[in-house]
């Protein structure tokens, strides 16, 4: 016998009341995990009751915040339902439609690897593929499982539903072929290209197995590829980003092209990667009836996820927060430091956790050397700080510039003690290093935890609060 | 005149995953320190290994990536063994290390050959092995040494009967996570599943390679002068915790 929806999702939220009168956590994934329990069928259910459908972002890197772009763009379009505190695996989806009464869109970002559990439960309206890099090994397995799995995710769309992805990664373009309804977004601003970097990922046509001829990198193996073997290459995409500015770490400014019109953009989120996320969010933004204008507006609004380059005043400093977490992120984070200038202090949270990931190697194929001209400190911390410590050992850094300070918050007070009065200080945490920099920092009173901004987040969204 | 040590780095654009490059940068800052020039040379499909080369380096690849290498290395029999004979040592590591055995069987039974360098063989088996790994190995006669890593690896690797093995598994899976035993070694030769990468914590690992590199033009291992490694032991002790701590095994 099925249990009635309405019993598993009063059980299911009062779970949710309980972690967050335990002070165990948010309950931003306890509810979805006992309502995906009790009956497994019920995500589904609970999505046909948004009447105008789910729209669904997966990517390696930038799902966070293209989806709180997109969030933006359609904020006074729509009453949404959605996961901003980026719980995305199935049991967060689960919860999050749970909070779904009075929402008319669903907007989820949803892990690689829980794509096609979750697909399968919303039968989305557009699906947004953003990218795909090699991210932790031990967790994901090989980029092309990954690659296989959402080549299935895609042929099992609705026929109306529809597909857009990066167009500048070839592994996503393969995906779109032969489909209709694709819209592809990219770059087109050579300024901005560069060679292969050491990790790249996608250096073999998936069609034929030849190297691709890359005419130019922007962000890890995305940019301009051909591949001399079976011909295939990247198209002319139907939205892109042209005359980008980087404006260092305060945000970049570029012309967007949209199939009927171009307009001018300002981000307040650094670094060519945000560009990207931006280009992700405008043609998410386009398939579900966003105008321009909105386009525009919620693009210039966006304020920076969850610790994805994060302001935070801290009496008269500034703290910079930039989630590392994969080879490709943390080549743009780096990149986008020493665009600004590289500090003289640095603060790197190395953990293995297994939202880290549990193998640390990835950190070795990181171009950090770029920043070694210049910066006069690393403050190596983490479960695995010494680790880090080897790896700018070994990139040539004097040891006796390294401090050891496992503790990610004692790490911060010796950032923050070695930064002059009005100066930044810039941390680099891990996922779970970075959890715990947000539980210090809420301590203190300097910033909110996660689940009080989920919360908020739907307050704005003109959501109900979930039952207390 | 400095000694120069010809490092020859086979399929450096294939097999490059698991911070390949982290294990050569420790190879070459622990020659430079010690005097001696460390000369890399790529080898992609279809080019022969440098005359005169004293260490032979293979890396990790994707499925993907091996697939495209392998029908290369398996014509490299005699080109590798040759280069073993003339005395040059040789490190490989996960893809790397398995297709030097004859080859690799996936669950459908199609074999990928392998160089047939390694009197092993690697067969699919069900489940990947991934997490931390420690291991006890004895490079030199009654000289024990803890070895860690990390390994990830869907293959079942099995030794021929007579083969001697890297090491013996204290915590993780090893080749097989059956047999308690870990990689393989054939004279100067080690193949093994540990990254993370291997050598940087685990200099002494690094140093024996280096000492076996330089045997081949100077006869003996020469002995290396210390090295400050107060890093790389506090690596190697959390590394050595993580094995203790969730090592891989099968319940």
């Amino acid at each position: 016998m099925r249990i009635p929806l309405v019993i598993s999702t009063l059980v299911a939220r009062s779970a949710g009341a309980g972690s967050r009168l335990s002070r165990k956590g948010g309950g931003t994934t306890l509810p979805g995990r006992v309502l995906n329990a009790l009956d497994p069928g019920a995500s589904a259910r609970l999505a046909r009751r948004l009447e105008q459908g789910s729209a669904i972002i997966s990517a390696t890197n930038g799902k966070t915040t293209s989806a709180a772009m997109t969030a933006a763009i359609l904020a006074s379009r729509y009453r949404l339902a959605g996961n901003p505190a980026g719980a995305n695996l199935s049991s967060g989806v689960a919860t999050a439609l749970l909070h779904t009464r009075g929402a008319e869109l669903g907007l989820f970002e949803v892990d690689e690897a829980a794509l096609p559990r979750v697909a399968e439960a919303l039968e989305p309206r557009a699906l947004c593929l953003g990218n795909l890099f090699r991210d932790q090994l031990d967790r994901y397995g090989e980029l092309e499982m990954l690659a296989e799995r959402w080549r299935g995710v895609v042929a099992g769309l609705a026929v109306g539903s529809t597909l857009i992805v990066n167009e500048d990664d070839p592994q996503l373009a393969q995906l779109a072929r032969g489909r209709a309804g694709v819209i592809r977004f990219g770059i087109e601003d050579a300024r901005h290209g560069g060679p292969l970097p050491h990790a790249a990922d996608a250096r073999y046509c998936s069609a034929c197995g030849v190297a691709y001829d890359y005419r130019l990198a922007y962000v890890g193996h995305l940019g301009e590829y051909s591949c001399p073997g079976c011909g295939f290459e990247r198209s002319k995409p139907d939205i892109w980003a042209e005359a980008i500015t980087l404006e260092g770490l305060t945000g970049s400014s570029f012309q967007l092209h949209l199939p009927q019109e171009t307009l001018s953009v300002r981000l307040g989120l650094p670094g060519l990667y945000n560009v990207y996320n931006a280009l992700a969010a405008a043609a998410l933004g386009h398939a579900l009836g966003a105008r321009a204008d909105e386009i525009a507006g919620g693009l210039e609004s966006t304020e920076a996820a969850f610790g994805r380059s994060e302001r935070i005043a801290i009496g008269e400093k500034e703290l910079l927060l930039l989630l590392i977490k994969n080879p490709t992120g943390a080549n743009e984070v780096v990149r986008t430091i020493v665009a600004s200038g590289t500090p003289k202090t640095l603060v790197i949270a190395l953990n293995d956790g297994i939202a880290d990931g549990q193998d640390v190697s990835w950190i070795w194929d990181v171009d950090f050397e770029p920043l070694l001209d210049g910066l006069e400190r690393l403050i190596a911390s983490g479960g695995r700080a010494a680790e880090l410590a080897l790896r700018f050992k070994y990139a040539g850094f004097p040891e006796s510039q390294i401090e050891l300070v496992p503790s990610p918050a004692e790490a911060l007070d010796r950032g923050l003690e070695l930064t002059e009065e009005g100066g930044e200080l810039v941390v680099c945490p891990t996922y779970t290093a970075m959890l715990e920099l947000q539980k210090v920092l809420a301590a203190r009173g300097h910033a909110d935890l996660y689940w009080q901004r989920a919360a908020r987040a739907r307050e704005e969204s003109g959501l109900p609060r979930s039952p207390k | 005149m400095t000694t120069r040590i010809r490092l020859c780095h086979l399929y450096p654009d294939q097999l490059n995953i698991y911070a390949d490059r982290g294990n050569i940068a420790v190879l070459r800052s622990r020659a430079e320190r010690r005097g001696y020039e460390l000369g890399m040379i790529g080898v992609g499909v279809g080019e022969p290994l440098a005359p005169e080369c004293d260490l032979i380096y293979l890396g990790g690849g994707q499925d993907r990536e091996q697939a495209l290498i392998a029908p290369d290395l398996a014509r490299r029999t005699e080109e590798i063994s040759a280069a073993l004979e003339d005395g040059a040592a040789l490190l490989a590591v996960c893809g790397g290390y398995q297709l030097l055995g004859r080859g690799y069987r996936d669950r459908t039974g199609v074999e990928m050959p392998g160089a047939g360098v390694l009197p092993l063989e690697t067969v699919a088996g069900e489940g990947r092995m991934i997490g931390d790994v420690s291991i006890e190995c004895e490079l030199d006669p009654g000289e024990m040494l803890t070895v860690v890593g990390f390994e990830n690896h869907g293959g079942r690797t099995l030794l021929d009967s007579g083969a001697v093995p890297l090491g013996r598994v204290v915590h993780g899976f090893g080749n097989d996570g059956e047999s308690g035993f870990e990689g393989c070694r054939l004279g100067k030769a080690i193949g093994t599943y540990l990254h993370g990468p291997l050598l940087p914590r685990n200099p002494w690992l690094a140093d024996w390679l280096l000492g076996q590199a330089l045997a081949r033009t100077v006869g003996e291992p020469p002995e290396l002068e210390k090295l400050d490694d107060e890093l790389e032991y506090q690596a190697h002790a959390v590394a050595l915790g993580r094995a203790r701590e969730r090592g891989g095994k099968f319940r």
